[in-house]
């Protein structure tokens, strides 16, 4: 009995922690999007918490107002999707042949690249090439330089050499090539996994900042965090101050800055639960045995 | 089974990839050892063999940059590596599966934040004059706070914010391998009289041991490579002294200031030291967990 009176106090106790740490992941997040609710007045007041006082969606209508990051945002998805669908391709043509341990050359294969996750060139080598290849300024310089994880390539080649070999030996027989058995065979068989590294890499595109600053200063090209950087950081860019000006409201930068970091946010909220089944086995897989 | 040359025709455009986009930059190293002009290119331009080397190392912010990336990275270790585990011995007591599944889901999600947007939290929530946290702290009667402009208290912010964003996320590895223990030594553990709190520290705790020292040996391991989102975005002008980090500097010598053989000396130096403490590290635990990390 004792035992039992003392598990229930453990439980009680446990209960109440982990809602503590839930809540100190979720406050950050509710208190900007209450200042980008709230009134000009009650945020200089300091009456703003985790919940919107005179509610009010002005700085939502200037960030909307603004079209540049509008354009940002369906920029953003569309180079987001580019990138994914093209990584996904490459990272299967590497992965499917590594996979095959009768392979020639396998492992030099393996060592070019695994050698790339420990050694590379470095920041102003990467800037140069992209400058040589005459990309700076170019669509193409935010997809390509980060074409292929090797971290992932490797997560899907020990997938890939889990499956069993006598499915693929059946197709052989009956004259599958390898194409026909990644296409019909291997790949449905991998969809959780497909799944996950495209959340991977997605989610890092979305979110990668530094190769928009580096090759980009095309504001057309601009892809959305580089945004939400001058944003905030840089105090105003001049088309919002502008806007902002025709307003002449009582908006005060702070909730136009929670505006824009929300603008970031909710994008990923909105698809991440839905997500959220595939990755966990898909970091299972890559946890610790790549 | 003749088929190989298929697997090789899958492989040229991958392995292109690596070649253009990994391999031609690390040739493009050797322009820390020349003085590098764009009209010259690469080869064209002259050696200066170790010119720019003994340059960096007498530079006094080149050390500042080695030893904020070494201090934040230190910082990040002792306070970001035994969240995750506590995290995730936490949850899987949790016996309520509702609560559990929904607790994890809200605690990963700040992993899928971008920096930039963390950054932009950060000053939200700190800001003097409208951020929760002082407005919390003069209801208290303590305070404003300078929390971002400094040093010490950025230090705090930085690290917290590293906890914040990965906890959860890095909590999945260790849930892992608390799932794969086996029941018996639960139950075993149960007929002996223990309660739940000895019963993680017997038998939890041991089982998870070789994933802990395993992401530890692998986090020491990369003490010297920091990213440059992270230091870019949370840092500022007033903390420049603890915020400049080798990634940072590179980008303000080379491409503000045009500096490219500077700053590739730079960058090489930290790629060089980065890879041997990687290197060591996964040695070590290769020796520890015979199969390692490969």
């Amino acid at each position: 009995m004792v035992a039992d009176t003392r598990s229930k106090i453990f439980d009680m106790v446990l209960n109440i922690l982990i809602f503590i740490a839930v809540l100190v992941c979720l406050i950050p997040i509710l208190h900007v999007a209450s200042i980008s609710l709230s009134s000009n007045s009650a945020i200089l007041a300091g009456r703003v918490y985790i919940w919107p006082v005179e509610l009010n969606v002005d700085s939502y209508k200037v960030v909307f107002a603004d079209k540049t990051m509008i354009k940002s945002l369906v920029f953003t998805a569309k180079l987001t999707v580019v990138y994914t669908l093209l990584s996904m391709l490459m990272t299967v043509l590497a992965a499917y042949p590594l996979s095959k341990k009768g392979l020639k050359g396998r492992n030099l294969f393996l060592l070019i690249i695994v050698f790339t996750m420990y050694f590379s060139g470095g920041m102003i080598p990467d800037y140069i090439l992209i400058k040589n290849l005459g990309l700076l300024n170019n669509f193409w310089a935010l997809v390509l330089p980060g074409l292929i994880s090797a971290f992932n390539m490797i997560v899907l080649k020990t997938f890939f050499s889990t499956l069993p070999e006598s499915l693929e030996e059946s197709a052989f027989i009956d004259g599958a090539s390898y194409l026909t058995i990644l296409i019909r065979i291997v790949l449905p068989l991998s969809l959780p996994v497909l799944a996950t590294l495209s959340l991977f890499y997605a989610v890092g595109r979305w979110n990668y900042f530094m190769d928009a600053l580096l090759y980009i200063t095309d504001s057309k090209l601009y892809p959305i965090q580089l945004k939400i950087y001058q944003i905030i950081y840089n105090n105003m860019q001049p088309e919002i101050s502008a806007i902002e000006g025709n307003l002449s409201s009582n908006l005060l930068p702070e909730s136009l800055k929670a505006a824009s970091v929300m603008f970031a946010i909710i994008p990923i909220i909105m698809v991440y639960p839905w997500l959220q089944k595939y990755f966990i086995s898909g970091v299972m897989i890559g946890a610790i045995k790549g | 089974m003749s088929q190989h040359y298929l697997l090789y025709i899958f492989l040229i455009l991958p392995m292109a990839y690596f070649f253009i986009f990994k391999y031609i930059p690390m040739y493009g190293l050797l322009i820390a050892f020349k003085d590098y002009n764009m009209f010259q290119g690469i080869w064209g331009s002259p050696w200066n063999n170790f010119a720019t080397f003994k340059e960096i190392f007498g530079m006094k912010d080149f050390y500042r940059a080695v030893r904020n990336t070494l201090l934040l990275n230190g910082l990040d270790l002792v306070a970001g590596f035994p969240a995750p585990i506590i995290l995730a011995i936490m949850l899987s007591e949790l016996r309520n599966k509702t609560y559990k599944k929904i607790s994890q889901t809200i605690l990963y999600l700040p992993h899928f934040l971008s920096w930039i947007v963390i950054g932009g939290i950060v000053i939200q929530l700190f800001s003097t004059q409208t951020g929760l946290i002082n407005v919390v702290l003069k209801k208290m009667g303590i305070g404003p706070v300078e929390f971002l402009s400094k040093k010490n208290n950025w230090l705090l912010v930085y690290v917290a914010s590293g906890v914040w964003q990965s906890a959860g996320w890095n909590a999945i590895i260790y849930l892992a391998a608390i799932a794969g223990i086996n029941p018996e030594l639960y139950e075993a553990a149960t007929v002996d009289g223990a309660g739940r709190l000895r019963k993680i520290w017997h038998v939890t705790l041991p089982c998870i041991k070789p994933t802990i020292i395993i992401l530890l040996i692998l986090n020491v391991g990369r003490i010297a490579q920091i990213g440059f989102d992270r230091p870019y975005a949370m840092g500022n002008y007033f903390v420049t002294e603890v915020s400049d980090v080798i990634s940072t500097f590179v980008y303000r010598v080379g491409l503000r200031s045009g500096r490219f053989s500077t700053a590739t000396a730079v960058g090489f130096f930290q790629s060089v030291v980065g890879m041997v403490f990687l290197l060591t590290a996964n040695y070590i635990a290769e020796k520890f967990d015979e199969q390692g990390i490969w």
